[in-house]
């Protein structure tokens, strides 16, 4: 079968992902996307000429809020499943790239 | 080539992100304050939390309409909301929710005055996301994350590359600040971070007919109109030297890149080729439905939006007479021109108003450190105030003493310049005493005013403030002059 997704494919969207992946794993899941896309592609033989691209599944428009003070939680349930806090704040590993994107 | 002359053209583009005057934040009821303890405005939507659902704040939708309004923008009938995928610790969802394909506001300009030339600015989209977290470096070995800023409802706009010098960004991003202030849409506070820039900086060179051009540079994170002004200024030399130097240093041969401006240095300072940009892996947000722009809320908008200020400022100053510097100054802010507006609507005379209105009111509120409109003194006391001084009620410079009795007690002007003994005398009678008065008790500035040529400018005017202390304040100026001409044309007769 004709692979849709090549190995070098597989690792970019590993990286992307933060994933580590062996080099055996990047040849099998680079087969078995292959295939869910090639299920996917079904979808390609429906003839939308004339139906209008779509951004959600629901038929639904305009959910909105008022701009009104919510219930905001304590810091302390905030951090409760923080691995690591310090002084209110959640503690991680040493950021390198100070880019914020 | 080196020795041929060259002549350069900076090309910007600015990227600005503005935050939203909303009391809670794009996505959740958690409140905005500025400086709350850490991760104290926080809900399990902002925090990311799986299963919590985010549901848009129609405050947000509104002011990003209004300002997509007053930047000339068609407002998007229908759009949605994307996930822009990245890793980063402050962005605890591992995406930001933003809008891609379908922005709400796009196709728009802005018109800016650069020494006295109106240039238009092509704005090519403005659209709604929510800001990160925020990321404290300065703790050794580890980074610490407060949550309180995730979620804050930011409008990105995104101009054109129209803009041409250091000085056009600058003035086009102060004009810009002053504008989402008029609007009401944003604190625009830079101490809070409120707006933040990216400007997009190349170099078109030509030589002799042929146009070399550099590669573009973003500049990440400006939070100062001064920065903006000192990293363009900066690139637009750097890449020209670089060029120089090496004129393989072209777009398609040198990767885009982004850079960093370091304030002490007043240098930008390389991050990392735009080779490795971020696949951000768009896609629609399934958590959030679209929203459709409905007549009704295109129309509530509208209705609210005002006069912009390059429009009033060219109204003031025909409608008012006001000079360029005056309007500048009261057209800055939008309560205060209103306030002025309204002393003019109250029966102000607008040419006496204008002088009472800066030197008067503004120093007043400047000493104070408040704003005008926060003196207590409302439009109609401004303008009875002024109107006083119309009339010849009272002085100009008593109507200084009654302004500054007017910031303590709400009662009339008129009653307190008859308080303060400050209302001045019409009565050409008790004036003429006075008159008398003074010239008996100088007779030698009278003599000097009649027989000396050299001094009789000089010797009237100090009779006439002689006549003004003796009527401790309240003798019109104007009609003493005169009295002082008549008798002194008597005496020489």
């Amino acid at each position: 079968m004709v692979s849709k997704l090549d190995e070098q494919a597989v690792r970019h969207v590993a990286h992307l992902a933060r994933l580590s992946v062996t080099d055996d794993e990047v040849a099998r899941y680079a087969q078995q996307l292959s295939r869910v896309l090639t299920y996917v592609e079904q979808l390609n033989e429906l003839d939308t000429e004339g139906v209008p691209p779509t951004a959600h599944a629901l038929p639904v428009s305009n959910v909105l809020r008022a701009d009104e003070l919510g219930h905001p939680i304590q810091q302390e349930q905030a951090l409760h499943n923080a691995p690591r806090q310090q002084d209110g704040f959640f503690r991680v590993p040493k950021v390198l790239d100070q880019e914020t994107a | 080539m080196t020795d041929q002359a060259i002549t350069t053209r900076t090309i910007i583009g600015l990227e600005i992100h503005v935050q939203l005057r909303t009391a809670t934040k794009m996505f959740c009821g958690c409140p905005l304050k500025f400086d709350a303890p850490p991760n104290t405005c926080v809900c399990p939507v902002c925090l990311g939390h799986p299963g919590a659902l985010p549901v848009i704040n129609r405050q947000a939708l509104a002011y990003s309409m209004l300002t997509g309004l007053a930047l000339s923008c068609d407002i998007a009938r229908h759009t949605k909301w994307d996930r822009k995928s990245y890793y980063y610790p402050d962005m605890p969802k591992n995406y930001q929710i933003s809008q891609y394909d379908l922005p709400l506001c796009e196709h728009g300009h802005f018109e800016i005055s650069v020494e006295g030339d109106t240039r238009r600015i092509r704005i090519k989209r403005a659209h709604l996301e929510e800001d990160a977290g925020k990321n404290l470096h300065d703790v050794p070995g580890c980074t610490l994350v407060d949550l309180n800023r995730a979620g804050t409802p930011l409008l990105e706009i995104v101009t054109e590359p129209d803009l041409t010098s250091a000085e056009e960004a600058f003035v086009f991003c102060t004009e810009l600040q002053r504008l989402v202030t008029y609007l009401g849409v944003s604190e625009g506070s830079m101490q809070k971070g409120h707006m933040r820039f990216e400007p997009n900086v190349n170099v078109a060179i030509d030589v002799g007919g042929t146009e070399y051009r550099t590669p573009i540079v973003e500049i990440k994170n400006l939070n100062s109109f001064k920065s903006v002004r000192g990293a363009i200024a900066f690139e637009s030399q750097r890449q020209t030297a670089a060029w120089q130097e090496d004129h393989d240093y072209v777009l398609g041969k040198v990767p885009n890149e982004n850079r960093g401006w370091n304030d002490d240095r007043g240098v930008t300072e390389f991050q990392r080729p735009k080779e490795a940009a971020h696949d951000y892996r768009y896609f629609p947000d399934p958590d959030l439905v679209p929203v459709d722009v409905t007549d009704e809320m295109l129309a509530g908008v509208t209705a609210r939006l005002p006069e912009l200020p390059i429009a009033r400022r060219a109204r003031f100053m025909s409608e008012f007479g006001l000079s360029p510097k005056d309007t500048e100054i009261i057209v800055g802010h939008r309560g205060t021109a209103d306030l002025f507006e309204n002393a003019v609507k109250c029966g102000a005379p607008v040419d006496i108003l204008g002088k009472q209105f800066v030197n008067v009111w503004l120093k007043l509120a400047n000493d104070r450190n408040v704003p005008v409109t926060d003196l207590s003194v409302d439009a109609e006391r401004m303008a009875r105030l002024a109107s006083m001084v119309a009339d010849g009620s009272v002085s100009a410079t008593a109507a200084n003493r009654i302004a500054e009795a007017m910031l303590d007690r709400r009662d009339p002007p008129d009653l307190l310049a008859d308080e303060l003994g400050l209302v001045q005398v019409q009565d050409t009678g008790a004036m003429e005493a006075w008159v008398s008065e003074a010239f008996a008790a100088n007779e030698q500035a009278v003599r000097d005013a009649l027989t000396n040529p050299k001094k009789a400018k000089a010797s009237a005017g100090f009779l006439r403030g002689k006549v003004m202390r003796i009527s401790g304040g309240k003798a019109d100026p104007k009609l003493v002059g005169q009295l002082i001409e008549k008798r002194l044309s008597e005496l020489r007769e």
